[in-house]
């Protein structure tokens, strides 16, 4: 047991070391956010990338002042906030629910509520086709039977 | 009149490859800065050089550019003989020597030429990580008050100094 929980611990602590250099923290808590902002954050240069995947020396930049941030007690809010101060919305993997960017929060749900309208426009309108068709079925039936 | 019902598909398809057409000549790496008509960040460093102590408040006063540069950035070669140009023809250009080494700076100065009035030495990228900057070169300018009014991201040369950015310098480069 004792083995299996040190392979953990090991397996564990590789996945978090996903970037080169680590960070001494005075407290738990402040790695803790900090591996939640590093992939919050998104870096400038190589786009599509969190700071935390990227290599690029302004992601090893970012994540060294998000370090001293957390170090210095900033919030979550103000450090975010600081980062798109600098770089704009652009920055946010999650971005803020205000403004321009609302739209990318509401789109999703504004097309489902369309699929779904258009879903039960369809289901509607095919019974209501289907009542004339059988009753021509119907119609049918009788001569087929009439003629035999 | 239910017919029509059937063009949707196409309207839809219309209204897409118009969206995907314009995605095509969109540069994604043209990031609007966040800092546009906000002032200058706040610094403290000192002068490639001499060694000055130099502050924020060294950007007013007159309008200015402020290029972001070093030795280790290619572009900054290409664009170096422009800058020098921009210089000889009364532009104010001054120097972020953005995480780069003081001798390489020097020497790379004394070779090419030094266009900047000033050379703000910022080895560990903090300056640039206040303004914005993702990648040298970047050229600011910098109105009289210390407002930075455009920023462009790559290359300075006459194409882009005929565009927006000689543009806003102009302007408020004219009395």
């Amino acid at each position: 047991m004792r083995v299996f929980l040190a392979c953990l611990l090991l397996w564990s602590s590789n996945a978090a070391l996903g970037v080169v250099e680590t960070y001494e923290f005075s407290d738990p808590n402040y790695e803790l956010r900090y591996h939640q902002l590093v992939d919050e954050l998104r870096c400038p240069k190589c786009q599509n990338q969190t700071i935390s995947d990227s290599d690029a020396p302004i992601a090893k930049d970012l994540r060294r002042r998000l370090y001293e941030e957390l170090e210095a007690g900033a919030s979550d809010q103000e450090i975010v906030q600081g980062m798109v101060l600098r770089y704009g919305e652009f920055v946010r993997y999650k971005p803020a629910k205000t403004g321009v960017t609302l739209w990318l929060w509401l789109a999703p749900w504004f097309f489902l509520a369309l699929g779904l309208i258009a879903w039960g426009v369809m289901a509607r309108r095919k019974t209501a086709t289907e009542r004339p068709l059988s009753t021509r079925a119907r119609e049918i039936s009788a001569l087929l039977e009439d003629s035999e | 009149m239910p017919r029509l019902w059937l063009f949707l598909p196409l309207l839809g398809f219309a209204v897409l490859a118009v969206l995907l057409f314009r995605g095509l000549s969109l540069d994604p790496t043209d990031i609007p800065s966040a800092l546009v008509d906000q002032p200058m960040p706040a610094f403290e460093s000192t002068l490639l050089g001499s060694g000055q102590r130099v502050t924020q408040e060294e950007f007013t006063g007159k309008p200015r550019l402020l290029n972001v540069w070093g030795t280790w950035c290619p572009t900054c070669i290409a664009e170096h003989p422009y800058l020098m140009d921009l210089a000889a023809s009364g532009v104010i250009i001054s120097g972020l020597n953005y995480k780069d080494e003081d001798e390489l700076a020097l020497s790379w100065l004394a070779r090419l030429g030094d266009p900047y009035d000033m050379v703000i030495k910022d080895p560990e990228g903090d300056i640039g990580l206040n303004l914005g900057v993702y990648g040298a070169p970047e050229t600011y300018v910098i109105d009289a008050s210390g407002i930075i009014r455009y920023r462009h991201v790559g290359e300075v040369n006459s194409r882009v100094w005929n565009g927006a950015l000689g543009q806003t310098y102009r302007a408020l480069a004219a009395p």
